[in-house]
């Protein structure tokens, strides 16, 4: 904030000047947070790059040799393919969870709620309030195997006598699903609510059954809350390790579990080289689900 | 058929939208109850008797509330050092042109689009290559907070500053205030709403982070981690006193906020 007020000692200067200094003044006003950005996000994601290709037999101790170790990367896909795909699997489930419980939601708060909009808005982000580990833990107790969900799945014959819910795969999703619905609600709440809602009175207008107006005006109009919402939740799971190590079972995690066993192991190169193929994959992913739904200018 | 169509984007749309509003709070809930669950065992978790015995004693388990203590003072300090460079970085790139700028909003984007297990991760890999393992603590947790804080400042303020109208601005050089004039007495006041939801919205993923945490704390113990700890042994009650108090304290700032809003919007 003290660019402009700086800027108040010359401002009695020329005005052809003027160009130039507020460039500069841009400049100066960047140059802390790029600073910033430049030594803690930029700078680190090389390093991860380098240590992924460090010798790795080396250690935190003894200090590692970079030796260009491809290897690396070979090694950490033939051993990881496993939670890798089940990463990417579970992301994918919750996050189309997401979007079947969020858009009905979204949509129930934009046209339905009336003068309760702000309230019902207020009452989405509330029970994240709380901290995420805390919420993740009240699963473990719904879930739990003599709960209350258990026995009514058992009664309807959704699982077995003695199954269970805890320390499955339903289990992560569940949590998952859970923890990252906002992500999924809030775009799409942005993009229904900027909608002109009188596009699709004029559908109607035309005699087109509220289905169809939904799906040739409503649909098409939301797309870019759909595409930053999908993104906003697969993303975030796609890493997440929290929901698989309190949920799910111990044999069956998925890769954000393996990266962070592996650091805390002392494993850095190949706990790099994992990081990093997970970081190619998401934005290649990610890249190619834009073009598909050719919405490049929301980035 | 049109008709049918009609009743059902009516009622059951609102329905559903009822019922995903329910499954959000089921966990609030179950927090809730289990604040003042008194366990038979502490190695179960799950609902026993009555007591309000975890909210009188919320300190009693070892460690949590110097937890407490610890991710409090990284979310303040955190939300002022981000809410200061974001809210720079923000100026900049809506009031000023100059070069570079494409590669600046990449930049500021590419963290809120990255895992944070990577983000984490990098971190880690940095601090320990450059400085050895003894450097991580109070101090990298914070560094590590700022950074990914700063991104949801820049874009939270620069949103904020697109939806605003310069010839206020203008209309106040025109009326002959100085140009620090015109910023202190009409572009600040205006823009504050978004800094301050942009520092809310800062204390609170710091606030609440533990992937990127765990990654960066060394020996230092923030809420999150607490919970992470005692998560694979028993879990002490009064985890769930402290969600309940923060679900609270944050109900309370909204319907102030919300009461605020009104009362202002009546005296226009």
């Amino acid at each position: 904030m003290s660019g402009p007020a700086a800027s108040t000692a010359t401002s009695t200067e020329t005005s052809t000047t003027t160009p130039r200094k507020r460039r500069s003044i841009g400049w100066l006003l960047l140059l802390p947070g790029a600073l910033w950005l430049a030594a803690f996000f930029v700078t680190p994601l090389v390093q991860l790059v380098a240590t992924s290709l460090y010798d790795p037999n080396g250690s935190v101790e003894a200090g590692y040799a970079m030796t260009w170790s491809w290897g690396n990367y070979t090694e950490a896909l033939d051993f990881y393919s496993e939670p890798f795909i089940r990463g990417f699997v579970y992301a994918g489930i919750a996050t189309v969870l997401c979007l079947l419980i969020g858009y009905p939601l979204a949509y129930a708060i934009v046209f339905k709620a009336g003068r309760w909009k702000n309230l019902m808005l207020v009452l989405v982000i509330a029970p994240f309030f709380t901290s995420f580990l805390v919420r993740t833990l009240a699963w473990k107790l719904i879930l739990a195997d003599n709960g209350f969900v258990v026995s009514t799945f058992k009664t309807l014959g959704l699982v077995d006598d003695d199954g269970r819910l805890l320390a499955t795969g339903f289990a992560v999703v569940a949590g998952l699903t859970y923890n990252f619905l906002p992500f999924m609600v809030l775009p799409l709440y942005a993009s229904l609510e900027r909608l002109d809602h009188r596009l699709i009175e004029a559908a109607g207008d035309l005699y087109a059954s509220p289905a169809q107006g939904f799906r040739k005006v409503t649909l098409p109009l939301s797309m870019p809350g759909v595409v930053a919402g999908t993104l906003l939740t697969f993303i975030p799971s796609a890493g997440d390790f929290i929901n698989s190590q309190l949920l799910g079972d111990t044999n069956q995690t998925m890769i954000g579990n393996s990266i962070q066993t592996l650091f805390e192991a002392g494993s850095y190169p190949a706990a790099s080289a994992l990081s990093v193929t997970l970081m190619a994959l998401i934005i290649v992913m990610v890249a190619i689900y834009i073009r598909r739904a050719g919405t490049e200018e929301l980035l | 058929m049109v008709r049918l169509g009609r009743w059902v984007s009516d009622h059951v749309v609102a329905g559903v939208g009822l019922l995903v509003l329910i499954y959000l709070f089921v966990p609030m809930f179950v927090v809730i109850a289990m604040s003042f669950n008194d366990p038979a065992s502490r190695a179960a978790y799950t609902l026993d008797g009555f007591t309000v015995r975890n909210w009188t004693n919320p300190c009693e388990p070892e460690g949590l509330c110097s937890s407490l203590v610890t991710s409090l003072q990284v979310g303040i300090l955190a939300t002022v050092g981000a809410t200061v460079l974001g809210t720079l970085m923000a100026f900049a790139l809506v009031r000023h042109r100059f070069r570079g700028r494409g590669t600046a909003n990449v930049v500021i984007f590419l963290p809120m689009a990255s895992p944070e297990v990577v983000l984490g991760a990098s971190l880690l890999a940095l601090f320990v290559s450059t400085a050895g393992g003894g450097v991580l603590g109070f101090g990298t947790i914070l560094i590590a907070h700022i950074m990914f804080c700063l991104s949801f400042v820049v874009v939270t303020v620069r949103a904020r500053l697109q939806g605003m109208d310069t010839s206020l601005e203008q209309a106040a050089m025109d009326l002959y205030a100085t140009e620090s004039q015109a910023f202190w007495k009409v572009t600040f006041p205006l823009v504050f709403p978004g800094i301050l939801s942009a520092a809310l919205l800062a204390f609170a993923l710091s606030f609440d982070d533990f992937i990127v945490t765990n990654f960066n704390s060394g020996q230092t113990v923030t809420f999150p981690m607490y919970v992470w700890g005692v998560a694979q042994r028993d879990i002490p009650m009064q985890i769930n006193v402290i969600g309940t108090a923060m679900f609270l304290v944050a109900v309370l700032l909204v319907v102030v906020s919300e009461v605020l809003r009104v009362r202002r919007e009546r005296v226009r």
